[in-house]
């Protein structure tokens, strides 16, 4: 139920951003989803992209510190008060979230929240218990 | 045992006063004898008289690694070259090479040092010495072979190099002293067990070790390995070479230094102000009675301290503490000394990695900025930012706490720091750009 997501550390300086995206273009990799952190001197660039493996080969290859982290991608409907059902269901269960990003489906009508909790596995437990859509790596890759 | 107890164990006054009375006589023989310090001796104002109490040392000119080499090959040379009977050379490696001469009475006298060092390390006249320095123009082999046989033990010139027969003739000849790098030892008794010798059955117990730093814990290594009470030996050849100083076996606690010859200062090596007795700072020596080429206040640049207590030996000279790096190495930072490799232990000890790591130093208005880059492994990589950042706070936390400096911590990419041949470019100072 758990999906890979990339992380990458990045120096805070121009064109870092851009030699990322240049390896996955060149790779035949494509980006899901992203969300880039960042301090003054560095960011982390976290990725869901459509072929892991390959994305994290070719960025070490080129000097980058990659990281795996399992993260969860539920889906909700794209309506008021669709994040709202989880997170109160989530501060219930006393589950933390360290952090999170979100996209709109193509088709529109729903939204992917991609969740980093501090304990994973009962995350995903209270999701299922309480009806919420969890949206394997592989239908998430190619989605 | 101790070999030459009236000189070993003077009483500090009357040690003084041989001391003060054989500076007086060096600053006379370089004044009349060696240009090079009789130009520094004027460009200072000071003349041999004016050297009334030790303490005067403090106004006589610094002799530096460099002054030798501007001086190759004989410059420096304080007797005519018919009372020289030896010469030696270093290997020039990092520059031109320094040449340094012996009359018959320097030779005597390093020989006599050596078979005091010999007789501190728990070694008798009936002992059998495998001397694995290597004989030649290096003054480790020669110095400890002429100790020996001053001593009157029995020396096996082995030199260096062909491990394997010298396990043999360890095994042989049954020698119970061995001399070399602390390095070698440990290379001798791997190949010994390669070769199916035990060589802590054999009747080998002391080891004389020296020529390269060491620690503590490589002792504890040796001595149980090589089954020896491993000594730590100190000289220099621009001093005279092996037996400037070493250990007892009595205590093992810091080097005897041959003070009746040698007089011995530790100075801040930035300021060249001396320091006192358990300070830190670089050693500098006069040779008092060296005869073919004198030096006056010779800098090291080796980073250790002094301690004048008596030790329970009975000998009542300085001990050095084991040398703990090269002012060569040193940076200062806003007054502060830090090593590279100090900065190099806190990052291991806070992550359990050895990174790639770079200081910068830069000044912005009257103070020094340090930056230390290190560059994020896997290993300590994490998505989270506030993992990233505690872990800078942790590194910068350590460095204020065992150095006093406070130094900006900053995370880069691997190869964010140049890799040059070899060796890593460490240190960039752009305070004097």
């Amino acid at each position: 139920m758990k999906v890979d997501q990339l992380s990458i550390f990045l120096e805070n300086r121009a064109g870092r951003l851009a030699e990322v995206t240049r390896i996955l273009n060149e790779a035949g990799v494509n980006i899901r989803a992203l969300s880039l952190a960042d301090t003054s001197d560095f960011g982390i660039l976290r990725l869901i992209v459509s072929d892991f493996e390959t994305a994290k080969t070719k960025l070490k290859e080129n000097g980058f510190t990659v990281g795996r982290t399992a993260v969860v991608a539920v889906e909700v409907k794209d309506e008021p008060g669709g994040l709202h059902a989880i997170l109160s269901m989530l501060q219930e269960a006393d589950i933390n979230v360290e952090y999170m990003y979100a996209f709109v489906t193509q088709s529109g009508d729903s939204a992917v929240l991609i969740f980093r909790f501090d304990r994973t596995d009962q995350g995903i437990e209270m999701l299922q218990k309480n009806g919420f859509t969890i949206i394997p790596g592989e239908k998430l890759y190619t989605l | 045992m101790i070999y030459d107890v009236d000189n070993e164990t003077l009483p500090r006054e009357d040690l003084e006063k041989l001391q003060l009375k054989r500076l007086k006589n060096l600053c006379e023989r370089v004044y009349n004898n060696v240009p090079f310090y009789r130009k520094r001796f004027d460009e200072l104002g000071i003349k041999p008289a004016d050297i009334k109490s030790l303490e005067d040392v403090r106004h006589l000119p610094f002799t530096e690694k460099q002054d030798l080499r501007n001086q190759y090959p004989f410059g420096m040379f304080a007797v005519s070259r018919d009372n020289i009977v030896r010469i030696h050379s270093s290997s020039g490696t990092t520059g031109k090479a320094t040449v340094v001469g012996y009359t018959k009475r320097d030779i005597e006298n390093w020989g006599h040092l050596m078979a005091r060092c010999f007789v501190a390390a728990g070694a008798t006249s009936k002992d059998m010495i495998h001397n694995a320095y290597g004989y030649g123009l290096f003054t480790g082999g020669l110095g400890a072979h002429y100790g020996g046989e001053t001593l009157g033990a029995a020396m096996v010139p082995v030199s260096g190099g062909a491990t394997r027969r010298q396990v043999m003739l360890l095994k042989d000849f049954a020698p119970t002293v061995i001399c070399c790098t602390p390095s070698y030892s440990l290379f001798l008794a791997e190949t010994a067990e390669e070769m199916g010798i035990d060589i802590r059955e054999l009747p080998l117990k002391i080891g004389i070790l020296g020529a390269e730093p060491w620690t503590e814990e490589m002792r504890k290594d040796i001595e149980k390995r090589l089954g020896i009470t491993a000594i730590d030996i100190y000289g220099l050849s621009e001093i005279m070479g092996p037996g400037v100083g070493i250990e007892c076996h009595e205590a093992q606690d810091g080097l005897h230094m041959m003070e009746d010859h040698f007089l011995v200062e530790i100075i801040d090596p930035a300021s060249g102000e001396p320091l006192p007795p358990g300070e830190t700072g670089e050693l500098v020596i006069t040779t008092l009675t060296k005869e073919a080429i004198p030096l006056i206040r010779y800098r090291t640049r080796d980073l250790t301290s002094l301690n004048v207590t008596p030790c329970k030996c009975g000998r009542t000279t300085a001990r050095m503490q084991r040398v703990t790096g090269r002012s060569d190495d040193m940076l200062i930072i806003r007054g502060v000394n830090v090593f590279p490799s100090q900065i190099e232990s806190i990052l291991i000890e806070t992550e359990g990695l050895t990174p790639h790591y770079q200081l910068i130093i830069e000044r912005q208005g009257n103070m020094d900025t340090l930056t230390v880059n290190v560059e994020v492994t896997e290993g300590m990589f994490s998505d989270e930012i506030k993992n990233l950042q505690r872990l800078e706070s942790k590194v910068q936390k350590n460095i204020k706490e065992f150095l006093g400096v406070t130094a900006r911590v900053k995370l880069v990419e691997p190869k964010g720091i140049e890799r040059s041949v070899g060796k890593a470019k460490r240190i960039i100072d752009k305070r004097n750009d």
